[in-house]
């Protein structure tokens, strides 16, 4: 049972992307052209999960411990430093260029010849992160 | 404004909503796609990341045949957008720690500041970008 949790999860989440329409990049893009006709589905999409996920996630904190697990995973870099900046910006510019982000692109890649070719890059740009960076994640 | 796009907006929400709800108050993880994929490849968690990203493949398998238009391509996208823009969003989200789900949605949820910070500046970004290229390189359709 317990691995199938992150798979139902996965699945769950692929469906979310897929229904409200993230997995095409011009709903994504025409949520970002403010200066074209305007498309505000992002904003739903966002919106709606935090709806869901802010309370739960609140009540969920209260115990002790998750469910199935000892512990809950906690981001470890506590600070606003330039590595949070530039990574963002430079994440905002990619996603700007083609309107796909890392979810919607694994959910479309088999199915869209453009969101294999982005998850090609994707995969390329963290494995250039990977070789450069010297200090190794451990989340 | 366009009630049926906002209402599967809503509902695509509120699921990606349940699932980061349920991953995280059964395992206690954080459904950021950047990091789960990046750390799918090796590591001690490799394992619950693998079959989070097959999820998210079945889930459009799935669900993609009920959605017209689910998975169409932007006609001014070329080799180059999709390559440099994926070089970008996976250097930058490794960089930065998460994408839209890891700080936009979870980070969000959380009210972490790191997250709040993160978000407004991929949005900004994202903005100046799309102005730049549908106004300016592509030019307006």
């Amino acid at each position: 049972m317990k691995p199938l949790i992150p798979l139902l999860c996965g699945l769950i989440f692929g469906i979310g992307l897929t229904l409200s329409g993230m997995t095409q990049p011009a709903k994504v893009i025409g949520f970002l052209d403010l200066f074209g006709r305007w498309d505000p589905t992002l904003a739903c999409v966002m919106g709606g999960a935090i709806l869901v996920h802010l309370p739960v996630r609140r009540w969920a904190f209260k115990r002790s411990a998750p469910l199935y697990a000892s512990t809950f995973e906690t981001p470890i870099h506590g600070r606003i430093d330039g590595r949070l900046i530039i990574g963002a910006g430079l994440f905002g510019i990619g996603w700007g260029l083609a309107g796909y982000c890392p979810g919607p692109v694994v959910t479309a890649f088999l199915f869209s010849n453009d969101a294999s070719v982005l998850l090609l890059g994707l995969v390329a740009g963290m494995s250039l992160y990977q070789i450069t960076q010297p200090r190794t994640d451990t989340t | 404004m366009n009630v049926h796009n906002a209402v599967m907006g809503l509902v695509g929400g509120a699921l990606i909503g349940v699932s980061a709800s349920i991953l995280f108050a059964t395992v206690g993880k954080i459904a950021g796609v950047s990091g789960i994929l990046a750390g799918s490849v090796s590591g001690p968690q490799r394992h619950w990341r693998r079959l989070f990203i097959g999820g998210l493949v079945i889930g459009g398998l799935l669900s993609g045949p009920f959605v017209p238009l689910a998975f169409t391509e932007y006609p001014t996208n070329n080799v180059w957008t999709l390559l440099g823009g994926g070089l970008l969003v996976g250097y930058g989200t490794r960089l930065g720690n998460g994408c839209t789900s890891g700080h936009g949605v979870c980070g969000l949820s959380r009210l972490s500041q790191r997250s709040v910070v993160a978000t407004f500046t991929f949005m900004t970004m994202a903005f100046l970008t799309v102005y730049v290229m549908q106004h300016h390189v592509m030019g307006a359709p």
